[in-house]
């Protein structure tokens, strides 16, 4: 795992961006944290990467990043997978600092879709990753619109579409991306992590950055900070539960993650988190289909554990 | 001839700005990130080589030096207005227009705080932009002296005690105003020898019972 194919260069400014660049990302950060959840406009610039692989998460990260750093970069909760692994090397190559699939060992942390299931500690920063700042954007088209708004916290529309959720389904459908209220304020898009994790961005004790890079906003939310997901008092919300527990490491009320097996339909549920999976698996955990479902005798024991269509609530 | 000319500019030049502009600038925002993350504690600035002129103080030029640049406005208090040679040292490392309003300011830097004008005099931005506020930088000498107030709001787990010297008397009276106008406001940032603190727009304020 450590060992990148790429190593630090000194031919770009430290983390790739101008120093003129940080300073305006650096205060538009320092606006977002005044002004917990407020989406603060900036002058997001291209970066060597596509719309949608993260750039406004990188750019944060690059205004933010230090020597003394240890970077975790995740994707879905794993450290080995494609968008993780690319924006990781960019970092390396840029700044030349330390990098850890450890939870724990991170000083900063940068995330697509996911929070770490290892709570976060006071001194370590998360940098999310945010395709939609504005989560009235579905239902208001206009800038000019949802601006005003957020200016005249007028967030009824929000509600009306939680509730037309209730009316046609029985509960609020959406899954993720489900918003939150920070602060008694803004109503804030926490990037599309599954509503499994929204608790945890409730009185976070890490600061938390969003960055969305195409959309050139910013947003925060300071440590300590009231963040509640929109309900209503008689279909208060609910987080997804699991009715099984992870496949190779038993781990229970983690957010798991369904790998089909093989082509009859097996399948299993394991731990989305990857460093939490490996860490509880070097602890001697195990799940019922063993620390390599491919080593199980007959991994056919995972069609009957998920023979319920639904493992998933 | 040519060296006693080049001596004469020398002693004219402003003084040096950041020996290392990328590292040291990084080192000041992760104190002044973590001083608006963590409202009332404080945050200590790395280890500066920096002579600014005076009246401007080490950690306030380490600021300016940080965040200013021609996209702000800088707005100075009359002690350091009045010294050239600060005006000089912060449009040459900075490249900041000054304004004389208050209001037109990102920025306000104040090396006599007892003297500042109400903190109502600069921009508290608008519902739809609270963004477009003043973000004031106070010089003080002690963030341990002075009245104690007790802060709570984003950032801070429970309360979180404060104090600083000097301030103007009506300050926490203002800082309170200010906290009724969130999302509008501004944010101050206090600079003591080395250390900042920072005081967000979103922070409630309470007084010690007596």
């Amino acid at each position: 795992m450590s060992t990148p194919a790429t190593s630090f260069t000194d031919h770009y400014n430290f983390a790739y961006l101008d120093e003129q660049t940080k300073r305006m990302i650096r205060r538009a950060i320092l606006k977002g944290i005044a002004i917990p959840g407020y989406q603060v406009p900036f002058a997001a610039r291209e970066m060597p990467m596509p719309y949608g692989w993260g750039t406004g998460g990188v750019q944060v990260t690059a205004a933010v990043i230090g020597h003394s750093d240890t970077l975790k970069m995740i994707d879905q909760g794993s450290d080995d997978t494609t968008n993780a692994v690319a924006l990781r090397n960019f970092f390396v190559q840029t700044t030349g600092v330390n990098t850890t699939t450890h939870t724990k060992g991170a000083s900063l942390i940068q995330t697509r879709h996911r929070i770490p299931e290892e709570p976060l500690s006071e001194d370590q920063v998360l940098v999310y990753q945010v395709p939609i700042p504005e989560p009235l954007r579905f239902l208001e088209p206009r800038e000019t619109e949802t601006r005003k708004m957020h200016a005249l916290e007028e967030y009824g529309l929000m509600h009306v579409k939680l509730y037309e959720d209730i009316a046609r389904f029985g509960h609020i459908a959406t899954t993720y991306a489900y918003p939150v209220l920070v602060n008694e304020r803004y109503v804030m898009d926490p990037s599309p992590i599954p509503k499994f994790d929204n608790p945890k961005m409730h009185r976070m004790e890490a600061l938390q950055l969003f960055g969305a890079g195409r959309e050139k906003r910013i947003y925060a939310i300071p440590p300590h900070t009231d963040v509640v997901s929109l309900d209503f008092e008689d279909h208060p919300f609910t987080p997804q539960e699991f009715d099984q527990p992870c496949a190779i490491c038993g781990a229970e009320h983690v957010y798991l993650d369904e790998v089909i097996l093989d082509d009859q339909g097996s399948r299993m549920f394991v731990c989305s988190d990857s460093d939490y999976c490996e860490e509880r698996r070097t602890e001697g955990h195990t799940g019922h289909l063993g620390t390599n479902p491919l080593d199980a005798p007959s991994n056919g024991t995972a069609k009957d554990n998920a023979s319920s269509k639904e493992a998933c609530k | 001839m040519a060296s006693a000319n080049l001596e004469f500019s020398l002693a004219k030049a402003p003084a040096p700005g950041l020996q290392n502009p990328v590292h040291e600038a990084q080192g000041i925002f992760r104190a002044l990130m973590n001083a608006l993350a963590r409202p009332g504690k404080l945050q200590d600035l790395p280890e500066l080589d920096l002579n600014p002129p005076a009246p401007l103080g080490k950690s306030t030029a380490a600021i300016a030096l940080c965040l200013c640049d021609y996209d702000t406005p800088i707005w100075l208090d009359k002690e350091l207005a009045a010294a050239k040679d600060v005006t000089t040292y912060l449009r040459f490392h900075t490249g900041a227009s000054f304004t004389n309003n208050p209001m037109d300011a990102a920025f306000a830097f104040v090396s006599k705080p007892e003297n500042m004008p109400p903190l109502s005099a600069f921009a508290k931005g608008t519902s739809e932009y609270p963004d477009r506020s003043t973000t004031i930088v106070l010089s003080v000498s002690s963030l341990s002296h002075g009245q104690t107030v007790k802060l709570s709001g984003p950032g801070i787990k429970k309360e979180q005690g404060f104090a600083a010297t000097p301030l103007p008397p009506q300050f926490w009276r203002e800082m309170q105003t200010n906290n009724e106008l969130y999302p509008l406001g501004v944010d101050v940032l206090l600079a003591a020898e080395g250390t900042v603190a920072g005081l967000p727009r979103s922070t409630k304020i309470t007084f010690q019972e007596s």
